[in-house]
């Protein structure tokens, strides 16, 4: 899985599963910049034949509803979607 | 189907057909942009808030407006990317949240639906369509080629008797 990484401060290992096209998924990334998260991310609708179904079986792990945007904190806790308070309170 | 080009034109349709737009013009132009780049990539206006298969017959559910946008307004206020909203949250009486994606729920649903036997309803003379974008009805032969109330496009349509 190819993903591309955003310095931070180091707040565990995050991982953004996020669309290109997607305004919730814009928001996130804007709201990860604003409280200094270092993340990596990937563009789901930008891969595809091998790399989508690894990507895909890899999201559906975490979130069978395979919605975007889905952040993934140290392999155990799951945020999916836009939640914006939940997002603060885990990072701040 | 909605005119995506231009953000007045498609606001206009929409508030034609009942249906009111996200206030945040910024937001709205940006998921605009993103449906035709969509429409640019898979040659179908796949949500852009969502995963397109490239395969229009597996994302006809998907193509803006989606199948599920009726009952996310009815639920959420407001349909999975915001682009749609309603009234309520337009007047502020509900507030504006992520909502979660139903579409999953929805596909394992609909394959286990059974269908209805006609033979219980008496013979019908023609076959009933249902416009899964906005729940028009006809009995026609074929379904028509644009829905007359949401002009969804006739691959929308589903026999349901």
């Amino acid at each position: 899985m190819n993903l591309d990484h955003v310095n931070g401060s180091d707040k565990g290992n995050v991982v953004l599963f996020a669309l290109s096209t997607c305004q919730w998924c814009r928001k996130t990334r804007a709201l990860l910049d604003e409280l200094d998260v270092a993340y990596d991310f990937t563009y789901v609708d930008l891969t595809s034949g091998e790399e989508r179904d690894e990507v895909v079986k890899e999201l559906t792990k975490w979130n069978p509803q395979l919605s975007f945007p889905t952040i993934v904190i140290n392999n155990t806790k799951v945020i999916t979607g836009f939640k914006e308070d939940e997002i603060r309170e885990t990072f701040s | 189907m909605g005119n995506f080009d231009f953000y007045e034109d498609f606001k206009k349709d929409a508030e034609k057909n009942g249906y009111f737009l996200n206030e945040d013009i910024e937001f709205v132009k940006a998921l605009l942009e993103s449906i035709k780049v969509n429409i640019d990539r898979y040659g179908y206006a796949n949500c852009p808030c969502r995963l397109a298969s490239g395969d229009k017959k597996k994302d006809l559910d998907m193509i803006c407006p989606c199948n599920y946008r009726d009952m996310d307004l009815s639920d959420y206020g407001a349909c999975f990317c915001a682009l749609y909203v309603s009234e309520d949250v337009l007047n502020g009486k509900i507030k504006l949240n992520s909502i979660p994606d139903r579409r999953m729920e929805e596909l394992a649903k609909n394959k286990k639906e059974v269908p209805i036997n006609s033979n219980e309803l008496g013979k019908l003379k023609v076959p009933i369509w249902n416009c899964k974008v906005c729940g028009y009805l006809c009995g026609k032969e074929k379904p028509p080629l644009k829905c007359p109330i949401c002009k969804a496009d006739s691959d929308r349509f589903e026999q349901i008797l």
